[in-house]
């Protein structure tokens, strides 16, 4: 049976772990090579790195650290980040991405979602949806989380979808940084939405809250960054809880 | 004992090379049919679309190479596209023609697992189940999970070139297929960790 995924996140800045709460206030969290051979070891399902500081002057850092996470761990490794062209997407994968994370480029072209997906597999591209309440909806925001775009971001993951996206990385910005868990009903309705697997997103704070995601939010896999990076959790302690509940995990 | 590793521009080369070396072999990147020869094994893998995997391999002139390679009775492991192109033909974005080494077709995995709820791609850790009378190469799978990500899945004529078996919404299909001195696996080794690896390294041992 497909096991559920549990993806650790590690936000990269100048070739930096980093930990922001709600986007800002970034912390020093350490080397994102240590941090992914200690996921590793204690059984992560794949490794996320997004650099939310990215530019062309740090591009070549961020193909750095991919290149040596590479060399030292064998599991999935999504790259996200200022994905602007095929170009770009294509440095990714040849640095030893397996998947790459478009987001803000989506908004302003879509297209590149499509001839990404032809030219890469869809399997290979992630679009990256940040969702915000407003009022009774959720929109689409940009620019890590500072920019609304109008966009209803239900309607955006579906339109993704059928352009090729293979898989919808959804962030809650009400929730992220908040440890308060996910939101479940976002989750849910874009998980209902689209016939594509949905990463859940910002705001656990626990390991129930995996399981909610999981569970009543019905994504597929399921990304945290703070409770196993500063140790509260480990990956494996986090399976565990799962497998009680009965929902599939790999253990290791 | 060179391990030649195709390049047809379009994988991620760079896990496989380093997931091969870790488990001590030692590899050349391939990018033209003289490559290939007087390789003790061949490992292609797969990223991307069929049509292009097929299309750029006919362009280097690789799909004889590999073609005569195989024939020759070097050892071949594809990953992925790299086992699908194995099969007559795939009918991912249209129809096209593969090497034609197993008898079968590549297939979308069935419409209705969509209505069903079920995510495609498949993507994610999922079993690998080798047959009763376990291919060497793939034994140690056997209660292991693997890393799989596809949309499309191998049909061979004949079940028993099926080396393992995986299932997916109730939906069972080909983990592995062979023959001979030819293996392809439909996840990725190369991104399974520890089982991967172990599994890498039988290749690198293997003497059909």
């Amino acid at each position: 049976m497909l096991s559920k995924r549990i993806i650790p996140c590690l936000d990269i800045a100048h070739g930096r772990v980093v930990k922001g709460v709600q986007f800002v206030d970034i912390i020093d969290a350490g080397d994102p090579v240590e941090a992914a051979i200690r996921y590793d070891e204690q059984g992560a399902d794949e490794l996320c790195f997004l650099d939310i500081r990215a530019s062309v002057e740090t591009r070549d850092t961020l193909y750095d650290v991919v290149t040596r996470v590479a060399e030292n761990v064998f599991m999935p490794l999504t790259v996200g980040g200022g994905v602007k062209a095929l170009k770009d997407i294509e440095n990714l994968l040849h640095a030893g991405a397996d998947k790459v994370s478009i987001n803000t480029a989506a908004i302003f072209q879509p297209e590149l979602v499509r001839e990404a997906s032809q030219r890469f597999g869809s399997s290979t591209i992630v679009v990256a949806v940040d969702a915000k309440r407003v009022d009774d909806h959720w929109e689409c925001f940009t620019h890590g989380g500072r920019k609304p775009t109008g966009i209803n971001a239900i309607s955006w993951a579906k339109q993704m979808a059928d352009f090729g996206a293979g898989e919808i990385l959804l962030t809650s910005m009400d929730s992220d940084g908040t440890k308060a868990g996910y939101d479940i009903a976002l989750t849910q309705q874009v998980s209902d939405g689209v016939s594509i697997p949905v990463i859940a997103s910002g705001g656990v704070g626990n390991l129930e809250h995996l399981a909610q995601g999981l569970g009543e939010g019905k994504a597929s896999a399921v990304l945290a960054a703070s409770i196993f990076h500063f140790g509260e959790y480990t990956i494996n302690q986090a399976k565990e809880h799962l497998h009680v509940q009965g929902i599939p995990v790999r253990l290791t | 004992m060179t391990i030649a590793l195709v390049n047809y521009g379009m994988g991620n080369i760079h896990s496989v090379a380093k997931a091969l070396e870790r488990v001590g072999g030692k590899v050349r990147i391939a990018t033209t049919p003289d490559d290939l020869k007087d390789a003790s094994r061949i490992v292609l893998p797969g990223v991307g679309a069929f049509r292009d995997c097929i299309a750029s391999l006919r362009k280097n002139d690789l799909d004889q190479a590999l073609l005569e390679s195989m024939r020759s009775g070097t050892p071949y492991l594809g990953i992925c596209l790299g086992m699908q192109i194995l099969l007559d033909e795939s009918y991912e974005f249209g129809e096209h023609k593969g090497l034609g080494v197993i008898a079968g077709s590549v297939k979308h995995f069935p419409a209705h697992l969509t209505e069903d709820g079920i995510k495609i791609p498949h993507m994610g850790w999922n079993d690998v189940i080798p047959a009763t009378e376990a291919h060497p190469v793939l034994a140690s799978l056997r209660a292991k999970q693997c890393y799989y990500v596809h949309s499309y899945v191998c049909v061979p004529k004949n079940p028993q070139h099926i080396q393992a078996a995986c299932s997916y919404g109730n939906h069972p299909f080909a983990a592995a297929i062979g023959k001979d001195n030819i293996l392809g696996v439909q996840f990725h080794p190369e991104k399974s960790q520890a089982a991967g690896l172990a599994m890498l390294e039988a290749f690198t041992t293997w003497n059909p």
